[in-house]
């Protein structure tokens, strides 16, 4: 037994809007940098999100928002997960966020938020410097 | 470990997640915590469901999940996708059409990689549907893209295995004959919708049938299922089949204690002994450098490697 835990991210997409290729690029980077990644898809409930994150036991989950819910949506996850007593779970955002919103969303718990121009790299490398594994049970 | 083997017969999510997360990480503690589980295990009905890549698995679990939920039967699902043999990471996805079910307190999914499971991916998969068992799910559903020998061999701890093919899939049931075949207890052709299926069908009817033998001697004849999964067509009559082969292993060798069937067993204990020396003797040897001093002397023709195996391994037999 090798007693090395691996880092698990959830990439998960809330609310309406219908395209993830984003997503899906942002889950093969992180894949491609060694972490496993679980992806939910389209059109998630915060809801949804935080019990499937709960019940894949990752170590962060990163939200992708391109429709604008996002002041509600990525607030709402990290509430949730407070609740259910889970905050130690790493919550990021990326997508289409005006500038504005973000000290907002970093205040309410995100964070951080990586938007359109953040190269990849730079996200990818965010993992390894911000997230550890889970505390134990 | 013995809070979280409590709550875990207790149903607690958090616990069942983490419990499993310490057996995909090999936690040594995990050890004892297996220990204490398994009196606990042995009352769920195992399903594997298994076949080539995108044929539709994880929709037909979906899909069963909803129609075994009506019946006001509890499900775990394990679903397995490959690791990256480039980078060791993965993209686990087959969550994506089962997330329906995630507020539903009567399902537990989980997503496991194949990644280098320490005692192979078979073992780890065993022990978390332990877990499922434990926490009191009435069946477990695991999903593994059948290619290889390992996620075979997944399956094969289950009561009953279902593989998917596709129509038109000609080469591929060659290659399920190959190392498949055996292990299919029902054979389902999702996507019926697609031209072809007949010719599946009679195919399959026809490989199926080469063991007539077997079938006349009291055998199970595995039953072929046309199913279009996305559709919500043929789901139950999968099921249907799944209780069929269910009421034959019950009288033919006593369905739930299936898994603890001396074969069974023999084969579980065999894979645990096996991983146990092997992490024992090969471990310490690697650690120790012992192993690589050997392998330096057989290269300088100093020393045959079948002495340096016996000086390896002889006096390290001696484990407590
Ligand atoms: N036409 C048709 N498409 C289907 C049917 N069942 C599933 N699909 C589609 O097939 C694709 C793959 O389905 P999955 O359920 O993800 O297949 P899978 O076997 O789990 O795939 P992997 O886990 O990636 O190997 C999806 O786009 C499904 O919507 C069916 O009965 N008919
Ligand atoms: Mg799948």
């Amino acid at each position: 037994m090798t007693g090395k835990r691996r880092i698990r991210i959830m990439v998960a997409k809330p609310g309406l809007d219908g395209h993830d290729r984003g997503a899906r690029i942002i889950a093969r980077a992180y894949r491609d940098a060694g972490y496993e990644v679980v992806y939910t898809g389209l059109h998630q409930t915060p809801e949804e999100i935080v019990e499937a994150a709960i019940q894949e036991d990752v170590d962060m989950i990163g939200l992708s928002s391109l429709a604008g819910a996002h002041n509600y949506l990525f607030p709402r996850t990290v509430e949730l997960l407070k609740e259910k007593g889970a905050d130690d779970i790493v919550v990021c955002g990326g997508g289409i966020i005006p500038d504005e919103d973000i000290p907002t969303l970093k205040a309410a718990g995100i964070r951080e938020i990586f938007t359109p121009g953040t190269p990849l790299d730079v996200i990818v490398k965010w993992v390894a410097d911000n997230v550890e594994p889970r505390g134990e049970y | 470990m013995n809070d979280l083997v409590e709550n875990v017969v207790k149903g607690d999510i958090r616990a069942v997640a983490r419990l499993i997360r310490d057996i995909d990480d090999g936690i040594p503690g995990v050890r004892e915590a297996l220990k204490a589980l398994y009196p606990h295990t042995g009352k769920a009905y195992v399903l594997g469901i298994t076949g080539s890549p995108g044929v539709g698995k994880s929709t037909l679990v979906d899909q069963m999940v909803s129609h075994l939920r009506r019946k006001e039967k509890t499900v775990g699902v394990l679903a397995v996708d490959p690791t990256s043999p480039f980078s060791g990471g993965a993209i686990l996805g087959d969550r994506v059409r089962m997330q329906r079910h995630s507020l539903d307190e009567g399902v537990f999914i989980r997503s496991m990689a194949t990644r280098g499971h320490f005692g192979g991916l078979t073992q780890s998969t065993r022990s978390a549907i332990d877990v499922l068992d434990a926490m009191g799910k009435d069946y477990i559903i695991v999903e593994t893209v059948g290619v290889g020998q390992d996620e075979v061999d997944v399956v094969k701890s289950a009561h009953t295995t279902v593989i998917v093919v596709i129509p038109g899939m000609g080469d591929d049931i060659q290659a399920i004959k190959a190392g498949i075949l055996e292990v299919g207890d029902i054979f389902v052709i999702n996507k019926a919708d697609r031209e072809g299926s007949d010719k599946t069908l009679s195919d399959l009817r026809l490989m199926i049938d080469m063991d007539q033998k077997k079938y006349e001697d009291g055998g199970w004849k595995p039953p072929i299922v046309k199913a279009q999964a996305v559709f919500d067509k043929g789901v139950e009559e999968v099921l249907e089949e799944v209780e069929k082969h269910r009421a034959y292993l019950l009288e033919t060798q006593g369905e739930i204690d299936f898994r603890r069937s001396p074969k069974r067993v023999r084969e579980e204990l065999m894979d645990l002994v096996k991983n146990r020396v092997i992490e024992e003797v090969l471990g310490k040897l690697t650690e120790t450098g012992d192993f690589d001093a050997a392998v330096e002397a057989i290269a300088r023709g100093e020393k045959d490697p079948y002495s340096a195996c016996d000086e390896l391994v002889l006096p390290r037999l001696e484990i407590h």
